[in-house]
């Protein structure tokens, strides 16, 4: 649709090639072709105009429009345990996000926990993130409202298609008591590129004191709903990751009474894990102990709770991962006799894409714990 | 460190209580603090695209070019980052055989700028410009970016050598990779055209 350059130059040097005895006639032509050049180049410069503007009317649609966005995650389980087999869609969780400003941001989780949530349904649904992040710098953020605690590997970045096996690993369950989420506020400092430390104030946990359930972590999880606030958490925490493949991480967390004054026990998580990842091959390591002050906790042998696993896992290609964990835990490590519960897994993950993901794994249980299961899973995130 | 490994410690149980108890309400001050601080603008812009390419061509910056993503350029650059791309053109800046090209892709949900300089159909630099994301803005450090330092790209538009990721951004690890990718394939297109 345009004159190509080449062109016009050949027009242009056969017109001035015309002898110079040419008449009147020949200049009139070189004048006329010189006027029709001249107009076709600002008809070509006047639909360049208009296509940078159609261009960027497009351009402008095809920008998201609106700073609010919407994400989720879901998984769905099936497992063939010694106590029977079950189907269960164990999570399906939406994010809805929303950009006050360059600096000030909102996020929150919505989880619907197996499948059906009211009154005699095994399910429910929580409020698992809902807070405001505020960039003081670049390097320090802070938070407000009810955010992820920052201990372990799992609890802030648990999406099905990060993590191997189809359940999460026991310890990051029954010692961090994953997912745990508080009400309060806290800071994320990078003092160096690859440091990172993270200091919170929080509502504490609120375990129950009497019966089965009585002292054990995962059973004081308030989910922030009109929880007790007597006694509040600060929880610290240090991380590297300035070796690409690497992260190192340290937590302590440190409560005054983890009763809310039903009694007087304070207590300390202290959590340290490893990842490294080079190429294909990948280790994950984490250790986790609580101890638990006063007397009726020891009495129990629950004043001191703790474990520790190990997994390695083997990329064979893009689409395909497989694992192996050992995992060892005890919710009664003060007590005298051998409480130690230990779990076996090896499986795969397929993916469909990064973030869709096929799982099979089989577990064999250990310790005081005996028998195995089969899981299969499909996850997602977006 | 030694200090979390000697509080974890059983013996100093008696140190814990009032660590808690001095520390909440302190933290709770800073925090204060810092909400009253003036906001910061654009608190995650690290770097101006001026400034950007002023250090890729320091004596003067060339006049911005574009090239239209059209038949099989934009299928391999869609294919690359896995979903439509949103303009029509993209805008780089060429001296000799040096490309300089800003990028935008989604990590989790908000764009990542990154910078992007291919010499000789390598990766000379690969700069976070403005990181917008909530977690994993280890990415914007160049212990992170220097991995892309020299990378080319295979036949089937796949980086020639291997980027180790970061646990917790992975997402927006992949998402620079993607733009890695991406400005090998517009570097070789637009050096075939005007070498």
């Amino acid at each position: 649709m345009f004159l190509k350059p080449t062109f016009l130059a050949l027009s242009i040097t056969a017109v001035l090639a015309v002898p110079a005895h040419a008449d009147e006639a020949g200049k009139d032509t070189l004048a006329d072709m010189k006027a029709a050049i001249d107009k076709q180049q600002q008809e070509i410069d006047r639909l360049k105009e208009m296509l940078d503007s159609t261009a960027n009317a497009i351009e402008e649609q095809a920008l998201p429009a609106s700073q609010t966005t919407i994400g989720g995650y879901g998984e769905l389980h099936y497992s063939d345990t010694d106590s029977g087999d079950s189907l269960d869609f164990h999570r399906f969780v939406l994010f809805f996000n929303h950009r006050f400003s360059q600096t000030t941001r909102f996020y929150s989780e919505v989880e619907l926990e197996h499948a059906i949530a009211g009154d005699g349904e095994p399910g429910e649904v929580e409020l698992e993130q809902a807070f405001i992040e505020h960039d003081v710098s670049a390097d320090v953020k802070a938070r407000f409202g009810l955010f992820l605690v920052p201990a372990g590997i799992l609890n802030e970045t648990h999406e099905p298609n990060t993590f191997y096996g189809v359940e999460r690993n026991p310890v990051e369950t029954n010692i961090i008591p994953t997912t745990w989420r508080e009400g309060g506020a806290s800071v994320e400092w990078h003092p160096a590129g690859g440091w990172q430390l993270d200091a919170a104030v929080t509502g504490g946990l609120d375990v129950p004191v009497t019966g089965g359930s009585a002292y054990l972590v995962r059973k004081g999880r308030s989910g922030v709903a009109e929880a007790a606030a007597d006694n509040l958490a600060f929880t610290g925490r240090v991380k590297y990751t300035g070796i690409p493949g690497l992260e190192l991480a340290a937590t302590l967390q440190v409560q005054d009474d983890v009763t809310q004054g039903a009694q007087d026990v304070g207590a300390t998580l202290f959590s340290a894990h490893g990842i490294w990842h080079k190429g294909p091959l990948a280790v994950r390591a984490l250790y986790a102990r609580w101890d638990l002050d006063g007397a009726a906790p020891e009495a129990l042998g629950r004043d001191e709770q703790s474990g520790w696993y190990v997994e390695p896992s083997y990329r064979l290609t893009e689409r395909l991962g497989v694992f192996a964990r050992y995992s060892e835990w005890d919710n009664e490590a003060g007590s005298a006799t051998d409480t130690v519960r230990e779990q076996w897994d090896a499986g795969v993950n397929v993916y469909l894409h990064p973030q869709v993901v096929l799982k099979a794994d089989y577990s064999k249980f250990d310790g005081i714990l005996d028998g195995d299961a089969v899981h299969l899973g499909v996850g997602y995130a977006f | 460190m030694p200090f979390i490994w000697a509080l974890a410690m059983p013996s100093n149980k008696p140190l814990r209580r009032p660590l808690v108890r001095a520390l909440c309400p302190h933290l709770l001050a800073v925090l204060s603090v810092l909400v009253l601080l003036p906001g910061m603008v654009g608190a995650q812009q690290f770097m101006s695209t001026e400034q950007f390419l002023k250090g890729i061509f320091p004596g003067q910056v060339p006049a911005p070019k574009v090239v239209w993503l059209q038949g099989k350029i934009k299928e391999r650059v869609e294919k690359v980052l896995g979903h439509r791309y949103g303009k029509l053109r993209v805008r780089y800046w060429q001296q000799g055989d040096t490309t300089a090209w800003i990028l935008d892709e989604v990590g989790k949900e908000q764009p990542i700028t990154v910078g992007i300089v291919v010499r000789e159909n390598r990766i000379a630099l690969l700069r976070v410009l403005a990181y917008r994301e909530s977690r994993g803005d280890e990415v914007r450090h160049r212990f992170f970016t220097r991995q892309f330092d020299a990378a080319g790209i295979t036949n089937d538009d796949r980086l020639d050598k291997p980027i180790d990721g970061i646990t917790g951004a992975t997402l927006s690890v992949q998402a620079l990779t993607k733009l890695s990718r991406m400005a090998l394939i517009l570097h070789q297109h637009v050096v075939r055209q005007n070498p």
